[in-house]
């Protein structure tokens, strides 16, 4: 069975995830990606701030539907994580965010601040476009649609149930280093 | 005739109904899986999201990609009007959230909104000497468009010649460092020789082959499966949470080179691998993997 996680996500809940577990999220999420983080780093918002909150980042470029004044999400699966690594153990740091949601992990930079103030990274399937649409039960509101586009707004949404893998633990694990250095391995005895 | 409602049915095609060898390769990639794994719940719920993006008509992938066009078109039909209608059926698309609008100017850093831009879509056109219209669209993700990469042979870093023993190690050094970031498990387009534009060009049409299709060549034939095998031992697995598919199919092609040049390019596709063909003959019009 998942562990099943509720934002606002406490530091001790986090901390006990293990590498690999598989959890459902519940809750409010905040998709940024590589305009969002720019913008977090060097102007450091506020109006995001109340969001992100012991809350959860998630990398997504969703398409999303405007229908009776409100908006809803369409194809919304996990962008590359890896574009945020400059930016994110700063935006971690900066607005105490307990879970970063994308896909293929990031490096040592995140893993450290994700170990410093008790986050995690989850990780969920590129490519799930629709699947993951339908977890986004309702999109709250909105900011800097106008001046980013669509893909790189920061997208408030309340999400149910939505599946993800810790890959990324709060205590400097990482399944990703794990993958990268056995593939390495074993590229080096193919053809040598 | 006006193709543009054509052009869209094509675009809508693409980016909500994978086609069947994918799938078939999807399915038998979670047969091989460990039961009850990471590997194997990742091409399950890959396979869930395929279905319901089909039935439902909506994305398959939120990232619907660059549009590319290869259009082969006889003298009658003009390109600049076949353009035309592409685009404004790339925009009916967009506005009705089948397509992400995925068109930002890099200097003013503004997305178009609509998915037209300079060189956006991108089109290669070919007159030739069949009476009818052969369009075949790809859309081509940017996380894996990220992870392909070109090379120079010799490569003293790899310890790789110019020759098809430099190709392998290069082949296989790509796939170890993209990892899971293009959405593996991927397809990997092999272009060797040519100059640094057709050598990419090249790896990237490969894509409108079939999986499990055969390369002309035997040596690449050859080539291409033992690259598959090998490719597969790496571990990297679906979305790099190791497992026992790396990749779903190798295409290789080989153009000549210039006596100093030794290029291979490697585009690597997502496995939301989107492509789709129409034919247009007279009035009637036909869609295709």
């Amino acid at each position: 069975m998942p562990t099943s996680l509720t934002t606002p996500i406490s530091e001790q809940d986090i901390r006990k995830l293990k590498l690999g577990e598989t959890v459902e999220l519940n809750g409010i999420m905040v998709t940024a990606r590589d305009m969002a983080h720019k913008c977090m780093v060097e102007e450091h918002p506020d109006f995001i701030r109340e969001y992100l909150k012991e809350g959860l980042i998630y990398h997504c470029g969703p398409v999303v539907k405007k229908e009776n004044g409100g908006w809803s999400f369409v194809a919304a699966g996990p962008t590359t994580s890896t574009r945020e690594e400059p930016y994110q153990a700063d935006v971690i740091r900066e607005y105490t965010v307990r879970g970063v949601i994308g896909k293929g992990g990031m490096g040592d930079r995140t893993l450290e601040g994700l170990q410093e103030v008790g986050a995690v990274y989850f990780h969920t399937i590129g490519g799930l476009g629709t699947l993951l649409a339908q977890c986004a039960k309702k999109v709250l509101t909105v900011f800097k649609l106008e001046d980013f586009g669509s893909p790189e707004a920061f997208w408030v949404i309340e999400v149910e149930k939505f599946p993800a893998v810790v890959t990324m633990d709060a205590h400097g694990n990482s399944l990703h280093r794990e993958i990268l250095e056995k593939s390495q391995a074993i590229a080096k005895t193919l053809y040598s | 005739m006006d193709l543009t409602p054509q052009f869209y049915e094509l675009i809508k095609k693409a980016s909500t109904d994978l086609a069947p060898d994918v799938e078939k390769a999807l399915q038998e990639a979670l047969e091989r899986e460990e039961e009850g794994g990471s590997a194997k719940n990742v091409f399950a719920s890959i396979l869930e999201n395929v279905r319901a993006a089909r039935e439902a008509g909506t994305p398959i992938c939120q990232d619907t990609g660059t549009l590319i066009f290869y259009i082969d078109h006889p003298h009658s039909a003009r390109s600049d009007a076949l353009k035309e209608m592409a685009e404004a059926a790339a925009v009916q698309a967009t506005r009705e959230y089948i397509l992400r609008p995925n068109a930002v100017d890099p200097v003013t850093g503004k997305n178009s909104g609509n998915n037209i831009g300079r060189n956006v879509p991108y089109f290669h056109f070919h007159q030739w000497d069949e009476g009818h219209i052969r369009v075949r669209l790809m859309l081509k993700g940017g996380g894996s468009e990220n992870v392909g990469i070109q090379y120079k042979l010799p490569d003293v870093s790899l310890g790789a010649g110019r020759d098809l023993m430099g190709v392998r190690k290069l082949v296989v050094d790509a796939v170890t460092r993209a990892q899971g970031f293009g959405c593996a498990p991927g397809i990997i387009g092999v272009g060797i020789g040519g100059d640094r534009i057709t050598s990419f060009m090249l790896s990237k049409e490969l894509f409108f082959r079939r999986l499990g299709s055969q390369n002309e060549d035997p040596a690449l034939n050859d080539l291409e499966n033992e690259l598959y095998e090998n490719l597969n031992k790496l571990g990297i697995g679906p979305m790099g949470f190791g497992g026992k598919t790396t990749v779903l199919g190798v295409y290789i092609g080989a153009q000549h080179r210039h006596p100093a040049t030794y290029f291979v390019s490697i585009s690597y596709m997502c496995w939301a691998y989107r492509r789709k063909m129409m034919t247009v003959k007279g009035s009637e019009v036909t869609y295709a993997d």
